[in-house]
């Protein structure tokens, strides 16, 4: 599990874990527990392209049916087969094993342009 | 009987009302008031009192009475044998299906199975019919049913476009296709911008050089045509379209099923499968979907789960794809669907088998034959050579002679054209028929030699490419009751399993599950009203056409409107048609461009869906902190959307079940700026007599028979949601291209229809049949020729007085969260187990399923507030029932507290354990923190009447991660 202090962070309960060129992106803790019992995943395939803002996956829990916006322009390298075969890794560890995708960016300059939160910020914003 | 005026009520009323005048004066002294009147009077606002009170409705009638009217309107209806086809077939409904489902409560007073604990017999029966359905279609999941034929054609249509990966924004439809289902797919395309492109296909690939999203193919079509369509599909395939079949399900135990075929979806309606015509419904629709797209689902899916002790156990599954629950974001409006008549359809099923439905099948296209030898005889051209069971003919004399003989001999054709007829044979066309039928055709010396008995064989009329080799209803529950025996007992058994309202109260908020009275409920199986083509003639139909006017003008009359219409056949549609009315409205008046609607955050989420679908903008209205609409803030986006508002959208009294005060400052404020008032109907039963829509600002509303008008829930469909308007908003209402009687239209409008003018022309059709399920619509005449005025209005305040009654209660152990005025609710009231939960960590769920264990359905939960139970008790219950559910809530309270005592672990008790069934308190060591007893026997009054539920608590995530739509075999229950 990702040391959540090094992560970054969206508005719409997203988490980013950037290294270089490549995002690993997931969905938060709180974004788990607000959905309930995840029991369906869909992920963009590997290859495609994706553009900041679009819906490119969804998260279906028992009670609601969430999405899974990109949070900036890339390619996807890597989409978390687990997490679609197991849906309940979301819940079970949002942080780790429930990642989504990988996205690899132009040049790494493009995250310092986003207008992210960092671990205090996002913490203060879901009021926790 | 203190009744508002003094006056005795009517001998039905009484029977209706569960509470008489000691149980009245006993509960308005827990709540402090007088009398009934004095009690409705302090909780609706003044300002929407009734300004008159004259009504049309005459004098309330006996049971007696009502039915010998009813039996006068059916006998000016003729019943002719009905060869018209297009979608609705004559059919024999085996009698232990008819008595055991569609006349038995067990089956029809049921809700929708969201309890799935107390649901499992009509679970089971919708996964037969999914089953049934899968099979048949050669495709991988059905769900549950749909409303009818045409509208599942629609979402069929609406499927491929957010499923498909083309651009397109093109349609591609069957010229061949039913001419209802086309006109269906003009009103619903043009609303939401898909462009439909007609081909005929032609035995070629479709035109290349259009670029579709997905096609709809008619199998067979229309006009009988039996064809090869796998080119077609792979043309369209090649593109990235989807394809939609639609297909008759006889037809496909003997030809190749659009699965194999290579259809992406198929749909169509099960209504020859035993369920009468009706004069056009209540029958269910179908669809289902190739492997893949089975999360693109309208409409409701039962699936397998399993439930805490690992046994098998059927929920709805993937309910978090309702689109209710989607609101804004939903891609289509269906919430409900026909589970009675899916259920009828179903057991036909079980009851034929694969071998039995084949042997129909075979007789009908054998019968088919001979009619096409005897066409021929007769001088007639056959136009396809290829059919199952309908036949077009170029005709020898003129098309109109042909049907005017056919009719003189008592047959129903259908003219196609000056010189062109078809007509379509059924499982009840009987060997005199083909006779009679072959002498009206001109071949006089017709015989029956060759229709000897085993005589069915397919014959070369089917071409060989497209004869079924495949295997369908293998599953042992089609193949084990044959016997009548059998049969009756699968469905006692069936029915035992399920909690309806002939075992006890379902106190469902927002619902209405008030009595379903057997008077009301007569008419429906007669030979006039259910043995009737949708399409006969008008001749033929009078009575029925009487009894729809007059009723239009009752619904009419007590909602403050001055038309009405019964197409809609469920709420969803109704909403659909009222919102299509304002838009045709605005268009008519040159302001396109008004195509905002304003929808409050606690309106049910139908509301959104319907407007997304009626090709409008949803924008939401904030509540306040007491649930009511934010006066304010409907001012604010108002003034933000000045010249785009289209609608307020508005339910009365509030989905929170409270008379808001500022309604009429609501309505004023969006008819100053130019936009209509979109009414909601659901909570009319707290309003009947008291006041009407149309006099507090209302423009339209849809109204559902099956919650304040009864007629019964079927377990989760037939529902009814006719639409009645202002004068203005009356032309726009829905109309149909085969409706027998045309209500006179302004000149504008009606030239609109022929095309004549600006704007796509095309009726303002909802349903496949011109007056929806009309084959129902005499149990909610019955009931209001029954109650008359007086009786409405007293049901109205016995309705309200028990939802008071239970807040006054239950408020001690229950905060109730929100109130009027007086500090009273209206029809329902919401009670807020949040802080029971905070303290106890006993959720809504526990206190649902332990309610089961008491002999109770649950109340509504978690809607509109999360963590809440909304519970209308109706005007039908008796004291007697209202206070055994105030005793399980107290009860329950008490057990609550004993865990948030520490009296019980939080793990073991009997709310989380909830609910118990025989097996899991007899099996083995009972090892739990409390007794047996408590378990399921928590109250005395339990002793002597207790229901078991068959399953334990169900895994809804188990089963939404495991999908599985199908019968599962039997080892499964091992």
């Amino acid at each position: 599990m990702a040391d959540k202090n090094t992560l970054k962070f969206t508005p719409e309960h997203e988490w980013l874990d950037i290294s270089g060129t490549v995002a690993t992106i997931g969905i938060t803790d709180y974004a788990a527990e607000k959905l309930g019992d995840v029991v369906f995943v869909e992920l963009p395939k590997v290859g495609s392209s994706i553009q900041s803002g679009k819906v490119v996956g969804e998260i279906e829990s028992t009670k609601s049916v969430g999405e899974l916006f990109a949070p900036v322009d890339g390619t996807v390298t890597e989409a978390n087969g687990a997490v679609t075969d197991r849906p309940e890794l979301v819940n079970e560890d949002p942080f780790g094993a429930g990642w989504m995708i990988k996205v690899e960016v132009a040049d790494a300059s493009v995250f310092d342009s986003l207008d992210l939160l960092d671990f205090a910020a996002y913490t203060a914003l879901v009021g926790e | 009987m203190a009744t508002s005026s003094g006056a005795e009520l009517g001998e039905f009323a009484q029977r209706h009302i569960g509470t008489h005048s000691d149980a009245q004066s006993t509960m308005l002294d827990v709540l402090g008031y007088e009398s009934l009147p004095a009690l409705v009077s302090a909780a609706v606002p003044d300002s929407i009192k009734l300004t008159e009170e004259e009504s049309v409705l005459p004098p309330a009638a006996t049971e007696r009475e009502a039915l010998a009217e009813l039996r006068a309107y059916a006998s000016r209806n003729r019943v002719n044998r009905a060869m018209i086809g297009l979608g609705y077939y004559d059919t024999i409904t085996p009698a232990v299906i008819k008595r055991n489902v569609l006349e038995n409560p067990s089956w029809y007073t049921a809700y929708t199975p969201y309890q799935p604990e107390i649901s499992q017999g009509r679970l089971e029966a919708l996964i037969n019919f999914q089953t049934m359905v899968a099979d048949l279609t050669g495709l991988d999941t059905a769900n549950s049913s749909m409303l009818d034929e045409s509208t599942a054609v629609v979402e069929g249509m609406l499927l491929a476009r957010r499923a498909s990966k083309s651009g397109s924004n093109v349609f591609l439809v069957d010229e061949d296709a039913l001419p209802q289902t086309k006109a269906l797919l003009e009103n619903r395309a043009a609303a939401v911008g898909i462009e439909l492109h007609y081909t005929a296909y032609d035995m070629s690939p479709p035109p290349s050089d259009i670029d579709v999203f997905g096609a709809l193919i008619q199998y067979p079509g229309s006009s009988g045509r039996v064809w090869d369509p796998r080119e077609v599909i792979d043309a369209v395939h090649a593109q990235d379209g989807l394809v939609v079949v639609a297909a008759d399900l006889l037809a496909l135990t003997l030809l190749t099923s659009p699965g194999e075929l290579g259809a992406d979806v198929a749909v169509g309606t099960t209504q020859r499968f035993g369920v009468p015509m009706g004069f056009g419904g209540p029958h269910a629709g179908y669809l289902a979907v190739r492997s893949g797209l089975e999360r693109q689902l309208p409409g409701r899916l039962v699936g397998v789960s399993r439930d805490a002790d690992g046994n098998v156990a059927y929920r709805l599954t993937l309910q978090a794809r309702e689109q209710h629950i989607r609101r804004e974001k939903a891609t289509s409006n269906i919430c409900t669907a026909q589970v009675l008549l899916a259920v009828m359809a179903g057991m036909y099923a079980v009851y034929h088998g694969p071998a039995g439905l084949k042997a129909i099948a075979e007789r009908v296209t054998s019968r088919t034959r001979f009619l096409a030898d005897a066409a021929t005889d007769g001088g007639h051209t056959i136009i396809h050579g290829n059919y199952f069971d309908t036949l077009t003919l170029e005709t020898a004399r003129s098309a109109n002679d042909l049907v005017k003989r056919a009719y003189d001999a008592g047959f129903l054709f259908h003219r196609v054209g000056d010189n062109h007829v078809q007509f379509s044979v059924d499982e009840t066309t009987s060997a005199q028929d083909l006779l009679a039928v072959a002498a009206v055709l001109g071949a006089e010396k017709a015989t029956l030699d060759g229709l000897a008995p085993g005589h069915t064989a397919v014959g070369s009329w089917i071409p060989q490419s497209l004869q079924r080799t495949s295997e369908y209803l293998t599953h042992p529950v089609f193949n084990t009751h044959r016997s009548e025996t059998s049969m009756m007992r699968y469905l006692k058994y069936l029915a035992d399993k399920d909690y309806a309202l002939d075992r006890g109260m379902i106190p469902l908020g927002s619902c209405t599950m008030k009595l379903n009275a057997a008077t009301e409920m007569e008419a429906v199986s007669w030979p006039e009203f259910a043995g009737i083509h949708p399409f006969a003639p008008e001749s033929d139909v009078e009575g029925y056409l009487d009894l729809i006017e007059q009723l239009e003008s009752w619904l009419a009359d007590v909602t403050g409107y001055d038309a009405a219409s019964v197409q809609p056949n469920a709420g969803s549609q109704g909403e659909l048609a009222g919102l299509l009315a304002i838009r045709g409205y605005h268009e008519s008046r040159g302001e396109e461009n008004r195509t905002v609607c304003l929808i409050p955050s606690s309106a049910h989420g139908t509301n959104a869906a319907s407007a997304v679908l009626a090709g409008m903008k949803v924008v939401v209205v904030a509540c306040d902190d007491r649930g009511n609409v934010d006066v304010e803030d409907v001012r604010a986006r108002i003034a933000e959307h000045a010249g785009e508002l289209a609608a307020l959208m508005v339910t009365y009294p509030s989905t929170h079940g409270v008379y808001e005060q500022e309604i009429r400052e609501i309505t004023d404020a969006v008819h100053e700026a130019g936009g209509q008032v979109y009414i909601d109907g659901a909570n009319l039963n707290a309003l009947l007599g008291y006041a009407r829509f149309g006099e507090f600002g209302g423009d339209v509303s849809h109204l559902n028979l099956h919650k304040t008008f009864c007629i019964p829930h079927g377990g989760g469909g037939p529902g009814v949601g006719p639409v009645a308007a202002k004068a203005h908003l009356a032309p726009f209402l829905p109309s149909h291209p085969f409706a027998q009687r045309r209500k006179p239209l302004p000149e504008e409008r009606a030239a609109r229809l022929e095309g004549g003018t600006t704007g796509t022309p095309h009726h303002n059709i909802v349903s496949a049949a011109p007056y929806g399920s009309p084959s129902i619509l005499p149990i909610t005449w019955a009931y209001i020729r029954m109650m008359g005025s007086e009786g409405l209005r007293d049901a109205t305040g016995a309705a309200v007085l028990a939802a008071n009654y239970l807040a006054a209660r239950l408020r001690k152990y229950f905060p109730v969260l929100y109130s009027g005025e007086n500090g009273l609710v209206a029809h329902e009231c919401i009670i807020d187990l949040r802080p029971l939960t905070e303290a106890t960590g006993v959720t809504v769920d526990d206190v649902a399923k332990r309610l089961i264990d008491f002999g109770f359905h649950a109340p509504t939960m978690s809607f509109p507030v999360p963590g809440t139970l909304m519970i209308e008790p109706t005007e039908s219950e008796d004291l007697a029932e209202l206070d055994r559910f105030v005793e399980a809530m107290i009860a329950i309270r008490a057990e609550a507290d004993a865990v948030g005592g520490g009296e019980w672990p939080a793990d073991d008790n009997p709310l989380h354990h909830a609910p118990h069934t025989a097996r899991s308190v007899i099996v083995g060591e009972w090892e739990h923190a409390y007794s047996r007893e408590k378990a399921a026997y928590p109250v005395p009054s339990v002793l002597r009447n207790k229901y078991w539920p068959p399953v334990r608590r169900v895994d809804q995530a188990w089963g939404d991660r495991n999908l599985f739509c199908a019968c599962p075999p039997p080892e499964a229950f091992a």
